[in-house]
């Protein structure tokens, strides 16, 4: 089976999570097509991995995975803390440097 | 036609219609439960390309961990529909373009410049290498020791960094 078709799908995935970026106001829904564009980069990661027959990409996805989750951590933290002061979570919203 | 190609092709299907799904649902919550779908066929995406211990990690960390995060931060601020308002004209149109310029770039680099380069080798298939939970365990705690520790200390700095976000400041 050619590896041209994990590219193919892992390009798909990853513009569907940019347009999800451009489109969507919601700053939870946003957040999630970072993940999607995260995990399609993950998935090229181990395609070439196994294409060189080598381990280190598979590593490197490992480590991906981790950064991810504490990028979560944070980044849902960051969140309720607009929504609290904001009572909002539309991103249209967040216009000003000061509250 | 094997039955890894077939595979491959129903589970693509459903991964870019979960993606789409989580794109066009209204309701985050549903956004979330589609990216769950997402993640799980990336997961046997992960197994199909030889790396079980990747998509075991892919199911408990990213649709286990993370996805249940999201759906409890959802719930707790109750913002599930959200509603669409307009404020950038020709937002939506300019997106759907700069995506599509986006795909083309990215099967432009792909398809010739990287077969041109050799960079893909032309059709050639994967090594039939299967990597276990034990060599990736040596490669992790020899060669990359140092990123693992350091690792361990950016979780740390987000963990203390999410209870400080979060903390009530009038106390």
């Amino acid at each position: 089976m050619p590896v041209s078709y994990y590219f193919a799908l892992s390009a798909i995935l990853f513009t569907i999570g940019a347009l999800g970026v451009l489109i969507r106001r919601n700053a939870i829904v946003i957040f999630m097509s970072i993940e999607l564009m995260l995990n399609a980069a993950n998935l090229s990661f181990v395609a070439f991995s196994q294409l060189h027959d080598t381990l280190r990409g598979q590593v490197l996805v490992f480590f991906v995975i981790t950064v991810a989750a504490a990028e979560v951590a944070v980044g849902l933290a960051l969140i309720v803390t607009i929504f609290k002061t904001k009572q909002s979570i539309n991103v249209d919203v967040l216009n000003e440097l000061k509250q | 036609m094997t039955s890894d190609f077939l595979l491959f092709l129903v589970l693509a299907v459903v991964a870019v219609a979960s993606a789409l799904s989580m794109l066009l649902s209204r309701n985050a919550v549903y956004s979330a439960l589609f990216l769950v779908i997402n993640f799980a066929t990336i997961a046997v995406f992960f197994l199909l390309l030889g790396s079980p211990f990747l998509a075991m990690v892919q199911v408990t960390v990213y649709a286990g961990a993370i996805m249940v995060l999201f759906l409890f931060i959802i719930m707790i601020l109750g913002t599930e529909q959200l509603r669409q308002d307009e404020t950038l004209p020709w937002q939506r149109p300019i997106a759907i373009f700069l995506g599509v310029v986006l795909l083309v770039e990215t099967g432009f680099i792909i398809y010739s410049l990287g077969f041109q380069q050799g960079i893909l080798p032309d059709f050639r298939s994967f090594a039939s290498g299967y990597a276990s939970p034990a060599d990736i365990g040596i490669l992790l705690f020899n060669e990359y020791l140092l990123p693992f520790e350091i690792t361990s200390v950016l979780l740390l700095v987000a963990i203390i960094g999410a209870i400080v976000l979060t903390k009530d400041q009038k106390s």
